[in-house]
């Protein structure tokens, strides 16, 4: 059976090399994945400004965005073909005594954002919504 | 207890006991609102509740590791603390920052980054805390009499969660390289260094409790967290599949992602098999129920539930549906949560003189706990798999799902009560413990004298 010594080589051999091959995988990613997969030339300042608006305002403490937030409220990475940008500009916008827009059942925060920075979030959707995610999310397939 | 400056460790756990009560109070809010009950919503909304509860659960947990390391590295290096006002500065700084970073989550004051909520600025305090936390033990453990490699595999956990915060510090336009490195400090924390210190912890605790000999128990500690990151470093992968990177991450993170329970296996059979072992006379009965649930629960929730939609073909369906929230409740619960229990059921008796091993209350916490999360992790799976069914598969409208499913919520209350309870009671315990007082140094020194 293994010695303490052997199991000690065995963990620290072990993660060096995983480790050196995840730096190079991350490396090759960030690099060349991302951009490929995620046509960063698009981001215009609208896109950067929706983007800006998600982080703040923890958009994602609700919705899911390329499948990862919390699960109250819609996936919204193809929110943009699926409602278009009029239903989500009039959802952000939505006045409603302080309770936000609840049309489909459940509220959301009620945002005063401007024109602009509606326009900012229907942007950052759209250039979500063109990304390639492999196949996500997955068409449905009980018809 | 055998140095005075261990009871630091007590606030530590102190602290975790008061964050877990809040942390439970958020998700009631989070488990009403996804009835239908938001009545809260004005003041504190869905999105503030979930940043709280997963911050809160970080940061309880955090301490009870924070605490663990202190009562375990002076143990372990056979002295005193470097300096025990230091860390009772790190211990203040510490609850300061995150009364300050909860209060900031109700008036808007965060990132919308998942587990990472805490605003930049902030960030540096925590950093810089932890930094000092660091040194403390690492001065602690250098000047010791001895250098165990359960210490120092717990001292390297510690150390490299520290580090693994930073990359989570970067701002990236592209919420996809945003993603990328949010995940090299979440996924790389519970499923890679934190495992590390679950190890160094869990290996302490066998060697306190069962009295098996100290080279065995380190050998299977090295195999574990050899598999652990084995595993576990290229398993990052599968956070990767559909967040705009390339189809090799499904290959790579699906294979490795898939070895990840062996990790948590190695742990339930080396648990189970020292106790086996030894010699079953140490009078803590709740310290080695917690001790050998850790290691079984971990591996249920972390390992398998893990397991059942890490590879791709399957995760293309259930990411981003409550079927992550049955996994994520009871991984964190029988890997990290269980395992601070554990340790402040077998350091309060040390640290306060009083034998409170063997009561009602401690084992209706246990049982009342475990049940309780159980029951919840069905609930949520339940929901989950309904969710997937009626939304992914058959294309349903979001709202259309959640209505179809709010009876799991109903269930899921009911596990949460369950366990609400359970963790009342084991706070009642820690209550009865009372203060660390140093009468209580060498209390242990007949069971250790009945394990050799």
């Amino acid at each position: 059976m293994l010695t303490k010594k052997q199991a000690k080589i065995f963990f620290l051999g072990g993660t060096l090399l995983f480790a050196i091959i995840f730096l190079g995988l991350s490396y090759d990613t960030v690099t060349n994945g991302i951009t490929s997969h995620t046509h960063p030339d698009n981001m215009t300042e609208a896109v950067v400004l929706g983007r800006t608006l998600w982080d703040k305002n923890n958009c994602m403490g609700c919705h899911t965005l390329m499948g990862e937030g919390a699960y109250y409220a819609p996936e919204l990475t193809k929110v943009y073909d699926r409602r278009g940008p009029d239903y989500i500009k009039t959802a952000v916008m939505f006045k409603n005594n302080g309770l936000g827009w609840g049309q489909r059942g459940r509220h959301m925060v009620e945002y005063n954002f401007t024109e602009k920075e509606a326009d900012g979030l229907v942007a950052f959707f759209k250039w979500v919504g063109e990304m390639d995610l492999n196949g996500y999310p997955a068409p449905p397939t009980i018809k | 207890m055998k140095y005075k400056s261990q009871k630091v460790a007590y606030y530590f756990f102190g602290l975790s006991m008061l964050l877990i009560t809040l942390q439970i109070i958020y998700g009631f809010i989070m488990g009403f609102a996804h009835m239908g009950y938001d009545g809260l919503h004005r003041w504190i909304p869905f999105n503030t509740a979930s940043a709280t509860h997963k911050n809160l659960l970080v940061v309880w947990i955090i301490s009870g590791f924070m605490g663990a390391a202190y009562y375990i590295i002076p143990e372990e290096a056979e002295r005193e603390l470097v300096s025990v006002k230091l860390a009772m500065l790190q211990f203040w700084t510490l609850a300061i920052v995150g009364v300050i970073a909860v209060a900031g989550f109700h008036v808007g004051w965060w990132e919308g980054r998942k587990f990472l909520e805490i605003p930049r600025p902030l960030d540096f305090l925590v950093a810089a805390n932890v930094v000092g936390f660091i040194l403390l033990i690492l001065i602690t453990l250098l000047k010791g009499k001895k250098q165990t490699s359960t210490a120092w595999v717990l001292t390297m956990g510690l150390a490299a969660a520290g580090l693994l915060y930073l990359p989570g510090m970067i701002f990236f336009d592209n919420i996809s390289m945003d993603s990328f490195f949010r995940w090299w400090v979440v996924h790389l924390w519970v499923e890679g260094v934190w495992e590390l210190i679950m190890g160094g912890i869990l290996a302490f605790l066998l060697i306190k409790l069962t009295g098996v000999d100290r080279e065995v128990i380190e050998k299977w500690l090295y195999l574990i967290v050899g598999l652990t990151f084995l595993s576990g470093i290229l398993g990052t992968g599968h956070h990767y599949y559909f967040t705009g990177v390339p189809k090799y991450w499904l290959l790579i993170g699906g294979v490795f992602s898939s070895l990840e329970p062996l990790a948590f296996l190695g742990m339930t059979l080396f648990a189970l098999s020292m106790y086996r072992k030894g010699n079953k006379k140490h009078p803590n009965k709740l310290a080695v129920t917690w001790t050998l649930s850790t290691a079984i629960v971990s591996f249920l929730g972390a390992g398998l539930l893990g397991l059942a939609h890490t590879l791709p073909q399957v995760n293309l369906h259930t990411h981003g549906t409550l079927i992550t929230a049955s996994h994520g409740h009871l991984a964190f619960w029988g890997a990290y949560g269980s395992l601070v229990f554990a340790m402040i059921s077998y350091a309060m008796p040390q640290m306060t003189g009083r034998r409170i091993y063997d009561n009602r209350a401690g084992h209706l916490a246990f049982w009342l706990a475990n049940i309780g999360m159980i029951t919840m992790a069905i609930a949520f799976a339940a929901a989950g798999i309904g969710q997937v069914y009626i939304e992914r598969l058959a294309g349903k409208d979001f709202m259309t799902a959640a209505n179809a499913i709010k009876p799991h919520f109903f269930v899921l209350i009911i596990g949460a009560t369950i366990f609400s309870i359970g963790v009342t009671y084991f706070i009642v315990n820690f209550i009865r413990f009372g203060l660390p007082n140093d009468e209580a140094l060498r209390a242990d020194d007949k069971y250790e004298a009945l394990s050799n």
